[in-house]
């Protein structure tokens, strides 16, 4: 039983941390209608900046919570630029390209992101600076660590926030009504390029609390982590319905839990036939199974045009 | 096809051209360039395969190399020591394509009545779900030998006649890359001919259709699905094929050889070349194998001129092309040698 639960925390702290890249995939298809392959590979710049900017402040006079927040907003700012730019530079000139144009762009947008992470970084793996609190509490026979309940409190608290932002704010007003129509809000006083730049630099801020997440979780980045944990997000997206806010929030909680606990007991379940080395798989089959049985996922409408 | 006493001449000198290629590269360049040749013609095999879904139909595949895969694995498990099989490759080949065809209805089947982004990023997982398997069906049956990959693959040979061995035509003594070209070449121009055939047919204008307007294609009674499904296990089949030959010509395969980036190169030749145009596809595959190498060289020169290597080519070349697809799209999107037809459509959407 208390594997049980254990595997449960962990799924949920795994699970937030999708959620958070997952509404990066959402808000921008939710409004465009693309998908920005490049997500990913903003989260694991977030994550990239944050251990550079702390590895070179661990050492100095400064208290570790303060490096770590120093290194979170560094990541997020970073990120809020390259996000910015590449809405900028890759897809708002192919706006009423056909469909194929922005696709091919943002793979090159991901394979650049990568490249040049790999540059500046270099192919090996880097440790993240152990700065975390490294205690750990009981609850009902299972570990929960001080860094899970970090990441569950900030996910949470950020998920509250974004929700309130969307549903209450001027701008989420403004987001809400150009994912209706991005034309018709131009007669209504709405700058749209304005609101959709500002949903790109959303999205990546909360990417780069991901990258920053998944960093200090695993204690490990590498500049190829971001193309997974994409593709996780993605499928956690769409699992929750995509351009629904609060799905990706639900798909990505979810999703982390099917996995861990997929993980956990697939081995049990098949007699070692299948080991916790086919982990990365479930998302994949999640993603596929909602294609078939519910395209439109789980609190998404079901759509009108599914040409 | 051939009309014009202009247009024979030229036919006859590609013809003799083609022919002569392997034996003057090897002459003037050495075997291993006539090796990237073949390579080149390997890769424009699975490029004009990708170039059915996504040229034509306008669908984008990106595992687009996990069918290859399929093709390679499937020549290599019944064409080595791993089991002990040694089938012939009259069977082996057609088997790997129609393995790698079937591959592509199971996957296409519940993504193709979606959108087509959902396509791209389903493919993209199947790509990375064919490596994960390859990598781990070594527990708790040996199928695949996981990432140490399968070796001693039996090369391609037709009853005595082995690829492998060279072997003396008239006065000319070919070496084995050079005997792989020809057989490539075949299969590659059969594969031509059939892209060219299939772009004018009933099929081809149907997919044109789709391409451009799907709600509109089918109103007019083209049954959409089933012909998305049709390209899409078509490029299967070719790439499966191409993978089979691919493990015959190396004698090795790893799952390594089938990554996504392997699926990116494949897209950037279409991509550049000029998607839909037969001749734009495979001119796009022989720069993107060639120029490689030629940057290879490039970090040779370094080492002996300048001491050290400055920018190490290897470590540039993705990032050279993802910088050359942003910068297609944006300004080229037809490609270098464009479809006339999907030139004009994306100027019209663009506008």
């Amino acid at each position: 039983m208390d594997i049980f639960i254990q595997q449960l925390i962990n799924g949920l702290v795994l699970g937030s941390v999708y959620a958070l890249i997952a509404l990066g995939y959402t808000m921008v298809y939710g409004i465009l209608e693309l998908i920005n392959f490049a997500h990913g590979e903003i989260t694991m710049i977030g994550a990239m900046i944050s251990l550079t900017v702390i590895g070179t402040l661990t050492g100095t006079a400064l208290p570790a919570p303060l490096i770590l927040l120093i290194g979170l907003l560094a990541a997020i700012a970073g990120c809020m630029v390259v996000g910015y730019t590449i809405e900028r530079i890759a897809y708002r000139p192919l706006r009423t390209a056909p469909r194929l144009a922005p696709l091919i762009t943002a793979i090159g947008v991901s394979i650049v992101l990568q490249n040049v992470a790999m540059l500046i970084w270099g192919r090996q793996y880097l440790p993240f600076p152990p700065l975390l609190p490294q205690g750990w509490h009981n609850l009902l026979g299972a570990r929960i660590t001080d860094i899970q309940l970090i990441i569950l409190a900030t996910a949470f608290g950020l998920m509250l926030a974004l929700d309130a932002l969307v549903s209450n704010s001027r701008l989420g007003r403004g987001m809400r009504a150009t994912a209706q129509s991005s034309q018709l809000v131009g007669l209504m006083g709405v700058n749209a390029n304005q609101i959709i730049s500002m949903t790109f630099i959303i999205g990546s801020a909360l990417a780069a609390v991901g990258g920053f997440m998944v960093g200090a979780y695993y204690g490990l980045t590498h500049y190829y982590m971001g193309f997974l944990l994409g593709l996780k997000a993605f499928s956690a997206a769409v699992l929750g319905g995509i351009g629904q806010i609060r799905g990706a929030m639900l798909g990505g909680l979810l999703l982390g839990v099917i996995e861990s606990l997929g993980a956990g007991y697939i081995g049990i379940l098949t007699h070692g036939v299948i080991g916790s080395n086919y982990q990365d798989v479930f998302a994949f089959v999640v993603l596929i199974a909602v294609l078939i049985v519910r395209p439109s996922g789980l609190l998404g409408k079901p759509a009108v045009d599914r040409a | 096809m051939v009309k014009t006493r202009s247009a024979w001449l030229s036919f006859i000198a590609l013809t003799v051209g083609l022919v002569l290629l392997p034996l003057l590269v090897q002459a003037g360049l050495g075997r291993g360039w006539v090796r990237i040749i073949d390579m080149a013609l390997l890769y424009s095999m699975l490029a004009l395969g990708l170039n059915i879904v996504v040229g034509y139909a306008g669908l984008l595949d990106l595992g687009y190399i996990a069918f290859y895969a399929v093709g390679a694995y499937v020549y290599a498990l019944l064409d080595s020591p791993q089991f002990g099989l040694h089938w012939p490759v009259w069977a082996v080949l057609p088997l790997g394509a129609a393995c790698a065809g079937l591959f592509g209805l199971l996957l296409g089947t519940p993504t193709l009545r979606l959108r087509g982004d959902y396509l791209a990023i389903v493919t993209l997982g199947f790509g990375e779900i064919i490596r994960i398997f390859l990598n781990n069906l070594n527990t708790p049956v040996n199928i695949t030998n996981g990432p140490q990959g399968i070796s001693v693959i039996d090369p391609i040979q037709f009853g005595t006649l082995s690829l492998a061995a060279p072997h003396t035509v008239g006065s000319i003594e070919l070496s084995s890359p050079q005997q792989y070209y020809y057989l490539f070449l075949l299969v590659f121009l059969v594969i031509v001919f059939i892209a060219i055939r299939l772009q004018h047919s009933r099929i081809g204008r149907a997919w044109a259709a789709i391409r451009e307007d799907e709600l509109a294609a089918a109103a007019s009674g083209i049954p959409v699905r089933n012909l998305k499904l049709l390209a899409f296990s078509m490029g299967a089949t070719f790439g499966g094929l191409a993978g089979g030959l691919f493990a015959g010509f190396q004698g090795f395969v790893s799952p390594e050889s089938f990554n996504l980036m392997e699926s990116v190169m494949i897209l950037c030749m279409i991509v550049l070349g000029g998607m839909g145009n037969v001749v734009g596809v495979i001119l796009g595959a022989v720069l993107l194998t060639v120029l490689p190498e030629a940057l290879r060289m490039l970090g040779d020169w370094q080492l002996n001129h300048l001491g050290h290597i400055v920018v190490n080519p290897d470590d540039v070349r993705m990032l050279l092309f993802g910088v050359a697809l942003i910068g297609m799209m944006l300004f080229r999107p037809a490609g270098l040698w464009p479809n006339r037809r999907i030139q004009r459509e994306w100027r019209n959407k663009g506008s």
